[in-house]
């Protein structure tokens, strides 16, 4: 199977370098490929699709029939990271994850960076996942995010930087296990030769953190539970995984009840202690009596208990505060206030629409820049400027005009692509990165991530909701410093 | 008491039951109908009055008729195999069942989940009725998967708390099957007695034996085909596995492996019932049970197995949960609820 007619088309490729030769991390992997003959590869390609159905790895889409399935696309091509690119993204990755717990716990205590004026009051106020309900918690070690799956695209400029935070509930590490498992059974003899870091002990570790917030006093052997909405919610595959995984309980909100600030799961033989939770459960859901009073999935009480430090929540409720767009925007200030360094990871240049100056620019420049809400998530909310029609623009002119403070505005990026397999040939397509970072005792990143890639041609949108796929992502061992691939 | 190092929810210990029984469901659909196509080549005169029957023994007759005058082959093919609407048919058993898996795919093993999904895809994939040729086959396939199903979970799945949930499923739902299947046929039957000595008598009650895979063994224990050792052998052996007596002895010895309570007492209503029935179909002689009729024997049997399945559900499914948790979080508060659902 064949590059000779692949083209870069000007943008940066992962695996060809401007002048269309393999870039050297790359050339075994594409040798590999060329040595196949063309039925050879849409085998492969055919038989990991069939598997993905087989074993039932889907996902939901909101608005379909309930129970209506799909699986998430899967690519062959892999995406590949050097070891010294992975060196600087993991120290960045914990760089940021440090200074973003840190600003969560200062906002629920002494607010002193609101106090030092490095963020408007104003911004956090407004922001709708900020939580005052959280006011004085002290979580377990003060961890208030555990899970966290930090989205990362590379620019034309051959830059990285860091699109969105997602320390709420961010979902997609399954396919990060699977999409390896996958390649390894359908595709082995590209593995020949390469040293890819092992992505399969990440359920072990996330166990291992969830053990460690356990609160205190808890047994020596804690009960470690994965809450989920139901099998209707559109990530149940990746919740009933991890449980497997993990070998823990899956459990929903009914399986739950809180009697005396402790939370307790129903199981044959009566009520037994549960010690940590892994909630997958948006913060309005989770408990009826503190949030959403409608809400039929979450556990009543279960605030309380975590209040009164009978219960560890993974993640703990309130972090999103972190994930609007417009606090994202000062993570580089908060990096230089708590802790006097300047970001390794740079942000994308973010434009306020609720700053005057700012907002004159974006409505002036709709068809040249990206606009999304400020708290939406899953690719909705959102105007890409030069794919977008005159009628979206000005419906996004009236919505910046009427709420300034739920808009932000960015220049459109030219995310880097990956060869990608369309029909019988491979064109390259859009991809993002999203690294997964554990945070229990200290911080780890997970050596890889899912690559997401925009299956349309020319899409710049990655999300499953919306046409995405994903490949497998491979960080190759080797030293740090050497640079070189292996 | 089963030594378990973590304890079985509630929800997870009634879907495992459940995806069992709708499995056990779907495979005894598939083997009447299976059955009765062969039956049909042997018999002259009407077939509808043998594809009448079989809607008889689903129970869903009343449902069947709202849509169609006449028990065709077809007809009834399609209602108790693709029809999405019904709530028994093989189709909808294998969407529960399936629905049920996944709700426990971490207890289960990874296997077991991948049977059910691909007897469900493939369902669900099969939009028409085959052709005719094709059904005996269709049906064959289907039993063969079931019994692949129980295999694997036989085979892959730690004999835990949960494979105990499983096993009290899959038994109580064959033993009601196969009391359906007796009384149906048997009813069907009576009227024809001065067939008695006929092939046609041999070849009905042959019939009944192979709709629950029993006329080899059948033939082994008793030789003759005759009523009354079928009943014997459908009702009260010991050893056959799709006989109620096997049933019910297994699902007691699960039940029992479940609560840890010791033979000869009970702590639960569940308990309670199942032994009763045990009891019966250890000790009532099969010249007893024709006398005082058989219909309303298996009529009362069929009430009894649906009183434990009411019982297994208050007993350890949906217990009310006592006001405060303190101290009750131990062993001994079984006791606590024990009775509390009975109903």
């Amino acid at each position: 199977m064949q590059f000779a007619n692949y083209q870069t088309e000007g943008f940066h490729d992962e695996m060809f370098d401007a002048t269309g030769a393999p870039r050297d991390e790359a050339r075994l992997l594409v040798d590999t490929i060329a040595s196949l003959d063309e039925g050879q590869f849409l085998r492969c390609q055919r038989s990991a699709e069939r598997v993905l159905l087989q074993l039932g790895i889907t996902f939901n889409v909101y608005g379909d029939s309930a129970g209506a399935e799909r699986i998430f696309p899967f690519d062959l091509i892999p995406r590949i990271v050097t070891a010294r690119e992975w060196a600087w993204v993991e120290r960045g990755l914990k760089q940021r994850i440090r200074v973003l717990n840190t600003f969560i716990d200062d906002i629920y205590h002494d607010q002193k960076i609101l106090k030092d004026k490095i963020i408007p009051e104003e911004v956090i106020k407004s922001a709708i996942f900020y939580r005052p309900q959280c006011i004085g918690i002290n979580p377990p070690r003060g961890v208030w995010c555990h899970i966290t799956g930090t989205d990362l695209v590379r620019h034309g400029d051959g830059q990285i930087y860091v699109l969105e935070d997602n320390l709420r509930v961010p979902s997609g590490v399954s396919y990060v296990l699977e999409n390896r498992d996958l390649m390894k059974r359908t595709f082995p003899q590209v593995f020949e030769g390469l040293r890819v870091r092992p992505v399969d002990d990440y359920p072990g570790r996330l166990l291992e953190m969830l053990q460690t917030i356990a609160p205190h006093g808890a047994v020596e052997n804690p009960t470690v539970v994965l809450l989920t909405p139901g099998i209707y919610n559109s990530a149940y595959f990746e919740h009933s995984f991890l449980a497997q995984k993990m070998g823990v309980q899956l459990v929903e909100g009914s399986d739950l009840i809180v009697q005396d600030r402790k939370v307790w799961m129903r199981t044959t033989k009566g009520l037994r202690k549960v010690d940590v939770i892994y909630r997958r459960i948006d913060d309005d859901f989770l408990d009826p009596q503190a949030f959403r009073p409608d809400s039929l999935l979450g556990v009543p009480g279960i605030m309380d208990a975590w209040r009164a430090g009978n219960v560890a929540l993974a993640n703990a409720p309130g972090n999103g505060v972190a994930d609007d767009k417009v606090v994202y925007a000062y993570v580089p200030d908060m990096i230089r206030y708590y802790e006097g360094e300047d970001p390794i990871l740079p942000n994308v240049p973010t434009y306020l629409c609720w700053r005057d100056a700012d907002r004159q620019y974006v409505l002036a420049n709709l068809d040249k820049l990206v606009v999304k809400a400020a708290n939406e998530a899953g690719g909705y909310g959102m105007l890409i400027g030069p794919h977008s029609t005159i009628a979206q623009r000005e419906e996004f002119a009236a919505k910046i005009t009427a709420h300034p403070r739920n808009y932000i505005a960015q220049p459109t990026l030219a995310l880097s692509r990956v060869p990608t397999l369309v029909d019988d040939h491979f064109e390259g397509r859009h991809v993002d990165l999203r690294p997964y970072i554990l945070y229990g005792n200290e911080i780890e990143v997970l050596p890889g991530g899912l690559t997401r890639v925009a299956l349309r041609k020319g899409s710049l949108v990655v999300n499953s909701s919306q046409g995405g796929g994903s490949k497998d992502t491979w960080v190759l061992a080797g030293s740090p410093d050497d640079g070189s691939p292996q | 008491m089963m030594e378990e190092s973590r304890p079985l929810l509630s929800r997870v210990a009634d879907a495992v039951y459940w995806m069992a029984r709708y499995i056990e469901r779907a495979e005894n659909v598939a083997r009447y109908i299976g059955v009765n196509l062969n039956l049909q080549l042997d018999l002259p005169g009407d077939p509808a009055q043998q594809w009448q029957s079989l809607i008889d023994t689903s129970g869903d007759g009343e449902e069947f008729l709202k849509h169609h005058s006449v028990a065709t082959q077809h007809d009834v093919i399609d209602f108790l195999t693709f029809n999405t609407e019904n709530p028994n048919s093989i189709f909808s058993c294998l969407r529960a069942a399936r629905e049920n898996a996944r709700s426990v795919r971490e207890t289960i093993s990874s296997e077991m989940w991948e049977q059910v999904n691909e007897m469900y895809l493939h369902m669900a994939s099969q939009h028409l009725a085959p052709g005719a040729e094709w059904l005996p086959e269709f049906f064959r396939l289907l039993r063969l998967s079931s019994h692949l199903f129980q295999g694997i979970t036989d085979a892959t799945m730690t004999h835990n708390e949960a494979w105990h949930f499983a096993r009290l499923g899959r038994k109580l739902e064959r033993a009601d099957k196969t009391s359906r299947i007796l009384d149906v046929k048997y009813f069907m039957l009576l009227p024809s007695l001065s067939d008695v000595g006929t092939p046609y008598d041999d070849i009905h009650w042959s019939a009944v034996l192979k709709s629950v895979s029993g006329l080899e063994m059948y033939r082994k224990k008793y030789g003759r085909i005759e009523p009354r050792h079928i009943v014997e052998f459908l009702v009260r052996d010991r050893d056959f596995p799709r006989s109620i007596h096997y049933c019910i002895l297994r699902a007691d010895a699960s039940l029992r492996a479940i609560t840890g309570t010791i033979p000869g007492t009970y702590n639960y209503a569940s308990e309670r019932l199942m032994g009763r029935l045990r009891a019966d179909l250890d000790f009532t002689p099969v010249d007893q049970i024709l006398n005082s009729g058989l219909h309303s024997y298996l009529d009362g049997l069929q009430v009894k197995v649906n009183e434990i399945d009411n019982a297994l559900l208050a007993d350890f499914v949906e217990w009310r949960a006592p006001e405060s948790a303190a101290g009750i979080h131990t062993q001994s508060q079984s006791q606590t609820f024990a009775e509390s659902g009975d109903r």
